[in-house]
């Protein structure tokens, strides 16, 4: 069955776009554009820039062109030239009233998910070329509201949600208490020196899905597993300053992450089911400090579900009989290569595994990710309205259950499934292992 | 004639030399200049490069129908490498070109037959028109191109054009043979400060690219 596709509003007020572009000036504009391009970047940018012969290849990649009767203004190529062409034709002399435009392209029309370097002949990257522009609109203080909070947040708190501390430690608290109620002796150990690794999640699960701290601990009691979380800032290793363009934040909350790790002198580092964070602490914030890889060993959970089933850590007492699907999250499949490990997983856990195509690394993008969510509800029209083919794909396999291991994949698909109608739940790996799995110490 | 004779022998002399000089010193200014920046600002890079999948990454895109969107895109694909493929390797292959090779250095080697090079003329010249159909029409990559995308087809078209033209004597030969040889040094000095400039860099771009999704994101890139 086609879905339909979804107008949208084209000309969208965002309070942080429009005040940051009554007081942007040219002359910061131009001062701006020279500090990032004459010194922040270098070959890669000039390389893509001066390589790209505009052959339009790119196109297939984009779900958002897929999904608006091919808009040509959406090809990966097309954001290109709408943004850092112009800056860098310009060298700099543009109009606040461009910086406004280009960072709404820059933030709303391109999730950074990278499928369009693999279509490119040349590898070109372009999710790179729109980070740089969207660190171009930071530094003008030009960036939608919403996420814009986020990065305040982290800049305040070191984590992306406001969570105060003593929030933090009461909402582990809370949830460890309700988890005795299942498993009287299970613990969500704060602090603990030594342990075998630290678990580290995103600001959201205490802020409002704290189930999954729950579950989790559930899970890691089963296995026996000798683990730790911290009380202090570096709990959260998400970083929504990475998608503003902050460097600087983004650099500093990886930084408490992996000290709070060694601080606590742990093996390694499991993170949730989050895809940003694996990409700020695996691939960027982490070059932002000079690591060339994580200081501290650091897996995703896909990776750790996989290690504790394979290993029979955890073991499955029935299979969960629904039908389900799997959405490859770009930043640990396309970024980490964790497409098999995923499948392993949930054909442990799953009786029914139905795949969607295309998936593995070529799997379409939430829309959702590289902070497009986080910008807010004044781009959630546009934003599911520009993955009509994500919705496509997912009621294609007729499963009942779609997996994403990835928080903002997770929350993108329940909104293009719940717009365009179709009959799926949105569930993590964690909802399902918690369900399906023993409990030893059950009463 | 005399005039003509004039005019030949300059540009296939002096002219010659001229457009391999700008053409050779050029691309060794413009990879010179990519390697220094790298050096000055982004030496990181060298960590993630990865011989192995430098060529694991290079391999699949110049092999036809090797990738995804290689496979998505079947009259492009071949179009590419048809045309690629004439472009590159071909004039070498000219026996035209290597008596002249052999007149003026006193060597030579095999060449291909005729009726084969002109085939493959006439092929990259079709190839031509439809990348041009291409930019006309499809609303994707019409909305990308600009006036410099169709100078640098032109340019790329017109060795193959006039080389056509003159083999098979349409009007004036010495006109179109002089054409050939202006345009195919025009050509020559066009790479390095065009969009042509793609011959030198894409294989970096690639090798960079390919390194980060195989040693890093252990992924693939094809």
């Amino acid at each position: 069955m086609a879905l339909p596709y979804i107008e949208y509003e084209k000309n969208i007020i965002d309070q942080g776009l429009e005040t940051g572009t009554e007081r942007l000036t040219k002359e910061r504009i131009a001062k701006v554009v020279d500090k990032v391009i004459g010194g922040e970047t270098g070959a890669r940018l000039k390389a893509y820039v001066d390589t790209c012969v505009h052959c339009g290849l790119c196109s297939d990649a984009c779900h958002m062109y897929l999904s608006t009767k091919r808009d040509p203004k959406l090809t990966p190529s097309a954001k290109v030239k709408r943004t850092m062409s112009v800056i860098l034709a310009k060298k700099g002399n543009v109009s606040p009233a461009f910086i406004k435009k280009a960072s709404e392209i820059a933030s709303t029309e391109c999730n950074l998910c990278k499928r369009c370097v693999q279509y490119c002949p040349f590898g070109i990257d372009i999710a790179y070329v729109m980070s740089v522009v969207r660190r171009i609109c930071h530094l003008c203080g030009v960036t939608p509201l919403y996420i814009q909070d986020t990065a305040h947040s982290h800049s305040v708190t070191q984590n992306q949600m406001w969570v105060k501390e003593d929030e933090w430690i009461d909402t582990l608290q809370w949830q460890e208490e309700d988890s005795r109620e299942e498993i009287p002796d299970c613990r969500i150990p704060l602090d603990k020196e030594g342990a075998d690794f630290m678990y580290s999640v995103i600001g959201p699960e205490p802020k409002f899905l704290a189930q999954l701290l729950y579950q989790t601990a559930i899970i890691f009691n089963a296995a026996g597993l000798n683990w730790t979380m911290p009380s202090f800032p570096g709990w959260d290793n998400s970083d929504m300053a990475m998608f503003t363009g902050d460097s600087e934040i983004m650099g500093r909350n990886k930084r408490f992450h992996y000290e709070a790790a060694q601080r606590l002198k742990v093996k390694k580092i499991v993170m949730g089911e989050c895809g940003h964070a694996f990409r700020a602490a695996y691939d960027m914030g982490n070059r932002w400090v000079s690591w060339a890889m994580p200081p501290v060993p650091m897996v995703h959970a896909i990776e750790f579900y996989y290690d504790l089933l394979k290993s029979g850590k955890i073991k499955v007492k029935e299979k969960y009989k629904k039908s389900v699907t799997l959405h490859d999250p770009c930043n640990t499949i396309r970024g980490r290569g964790l497409h098999e490990k995923a499948r392993y997983v949930i054909n442990e856990l799953c009786e029914n595994f139905i795949e969607m195509h295309p998936n593995r690394e070529h799997n379409y993008c939430c829309n959702a990710g590289g902070g497009v969510i986080n910008c807010g509800p004044p781009f959630k029209k546009k934003r599911v309205s520009t993955n009509r083919i994500k919705a496509q794909q997912c009621a294609d396999t007729g499963a009942e259950i779609l997996i994403t291991p990835c928080h903002n994949c997770h929350s993108g698909m329940e909104d293009i499934i719940g717009d365009y109608g179709v009959d799926m739940h949105v569930k993590f790996i964690n909802d399902i292992m918690y369900e399906v799995m023993e409990k030893p110490g059950l009463e | 004639m005399n005039n003509f004779n004039g005019i030949y022998n300059f540009v296939s002399g002096p002219l010659v030399w001229l457009a391999f000089i700008i053409f050779i010193g050029g691309s060794i200014y413009r990879i010179r200049n990519l390697i220094v920046l790298v050096n000055k600002k982004e030496r990181y890079i060298y960590t993630y490069m990865s011989l192995k999948y430098s060529l694991r990454s290079i391999m699949h895109w110049i092999i036809p129908f090797a990738t995804v969107n290689w496979r998505k895109r079947p009259l492009m694909t071949i179009t590419t490498f048809i045309f690629h493929a004439g472009l590159v390797i071909m004039p070498f292959f000219v026996s035209a070109h290597v008596v002249m090779f052999h007149n003026a250095w006193g060597f030579s080697w095999p060449s291909l037959p005729e009726s084969f090079t002109d085939t493959v003329t006439l092929l990259v010249i079709i190839c031509s028109i439809i990348f041009l159909i291409r930019r006309l029409v499809l609303r994707e990559v019409k909305f990308l191109t600009d006036a410099s995308d169709f100078g640098v087809l032109l340019i790329t078209a017109a060795p193959f054009i006039t080389g056509f033209l003159a083999y098979h004597n349409v009007g004036s030969y010495h006109f179109w043979v002089i054409l050939h040889i202006l345009s195919g040094e025009i050509m020559l000095v066009a790479i390095p400060f065009t969009k042509l400039s793609h011959m030198l860099y894409a294989v970096f771009t690639r090798a960079y690219i390919g390194s980060e999704f195989g040693k890093v994101r252990h992924a693939r890139d094809w």
